[in-house]
């Protein structure tokens, strides 16, 4: 469907918002969007990368310009884990809190990339159908960031108060130990225990979802004619200056949940 | 909207990532900044010292300066004293020196006019015992009237 032209809008917002899917098993869980998982180790490599061969050759002298940026990062990441965690940040919370702001960040901001070009871009020059930008309008990444740091949580809260600890925080907080409230303990901290990757991923995919949405809607304002093209050019400016918001807050709320939910595995209720 | 294979190739490049930043990107990073730090609050550090040596040398020099200064005056007062002193020395020097130079020539003099009164004294008698010889040699007798002569001579 090279250089296709859209019978209907829900054609049009259906064709890109379709993954381009690799299936290596029955069952529908047995695929894989490349477009996603692809931009989004593409990403990490870049921005992570970039950052590596700076810190690589840090000095403590008198800093170069890249260096400064790095750094400006480095205290924005570090001043904001000092204030929720009260630990030993170096030796984990803050490398991952930089590396979830930085990746995420990333993954977002290629929500600016023009759909209706990178679309053309990617039909004429790779040849492929389908192909999705964003990889955080992807409930999957956003989820597998999620449940990744769900499972740090996890891993931490036993590492700090041990097996029983854990076992004994599940059962006896918040109401107490006697084991008439250990039932209501339990569901509630199973509740707790479930909506806390679903709040954190889906409110990350639900803006970016969104976002990208509203991008096609308005590239439809394309099909009225040219007075059309220039009034949704216009507004897709203003809903791009718009979303440079939406995309950094959505990557600094993301780090800071992310710091928050590896501070309580750390300290005690 | 469909959970799949997506969510766990996701996850290991997730945890591949964070390794990654944990084992590389933050440590250089971290040393780097605190090494700095570091050496900024050492230079402020030495920068206080050395403020604070500064001023403990101008107090002390200060202080030197008002000894010596004490000290010269004291060694002019000094020597102002002892100039007075030798001036004072060498006028009653002088002094002493003029009385005996003084009294020297007095004795000199008393014994000069002493001389001279002798001589005199001897010409005078001789000359009177001319006049009187000449006066007597008519009347009286050189012999006879020696003893007297010789009386009167004494007397003068």
């Amino acid at each position: 469907m090279a250089g296709s032209t859209y019978n209907t809008p829900s054609d049009y917002i259906g064709h890109h918002l379709a993954f381009n899917e690799v299936s290596f098993g029955d069952h529908p869980f047995w695929t894989m969007h490349v477009d996603s998982v692809v931009m989004a180790i593409f990403l990490g490599l870049v921005s992570m990368g970039l950052i590596w061969l700076v810190a690589r050759k840090a000095t403590a002298g008198v800093p170069t310009k890249t260096q400064a940026f790095i750094e400006l990062l480095f205290g924005f990441i570090d001043d904001q884990v000092k204030t929720s965690f009260h630990g030993d940040r170096h030796a984990f919370v803050a490398p991952a809190a930089l590396t979830v702001f930085v990746w995420v960040l990333m993954m977002n901001a290629m929500d600016f990339l023009p759909i209706d070009i990178m679309a053309t871009i990617s039909n004429q020059l790779f040849h492929v159908e389908h192909w999705r930008n964003v990889p955080t309008s992807d409930i999957n990444t956003t989820f597998a960031l999620a449940l990744g740091i769900w499972f740090l949580m996890i891993f931490f809260t036993i590492k700090v108060r041990g097996f029983s600890g854990w076992m004994h925080e599940l059962f006896c907080s918040p109401f107490g130990t006697s084991v008439w409230v250990w039932p209501a303990n339990f569901m509630f901290n199973l509740i707790e225990y479930v909506s806390k990757p679903l709040s954190h991923s889906l409110r990350l995919f639900g803006n970016m979802y969104a976002g990208e949405v509203i991008f096609l809607l308005l590239g439809m304002w394309a099909a009225t004619g040219v007075a059309g093209t220039i009034f949704g050019a216009i507004l897709g400016v203003g809903w791009s200056i718009f979303h440079i918001l939406i995309v950094v807050l959505q990557a600094f709320i993301f780090m800071m949940l992310t710091v928050v939910y590896l501070s309580m595995a750390h300290e005690g209720h | 909207m469909n959970i799949n294979f997506t969510l766990i190739a996701q996850a290991i490049a997730f945890s591949t990532l964070i390794w990654f930043t944990v084992k590389f990107v933050w440590p250089p990073l971290l040393n780097a900044i605190e090494k700095r730090q570091k050496e900024i609050s050492d230079g402020l550090a030495a920068a206080h010292e050395g403020k604070m040596s500064l001023e403990l040398a101008a107090k002390k020099n200060e202080e030197t300066l008002s000894e010596v200064k004490q000290k010269s005056t004291e060694i002019i007062g000094q020597a102002e004293k002892r100039a007075s002193e030798i001036v004072e020395e060498a006028r009653n020097n002088a002094k002493s020196e003029a009385e005996r130079i003084l009294v020297g020539a007095k004795a000199e003099i008393a014994q000069e006019v002493n001389r001279a009164k002798e001589s005199l004294r001897a010409q005078v008698s001789v000359l009177a015992v001319t006049g009187a010889e000449k006066i007597l040699a008519k009347e009286i007798d050189k012999t006879t009237h020696a003893d007297m002569l010789r009386r009167l001579a004494e007397e003068l």
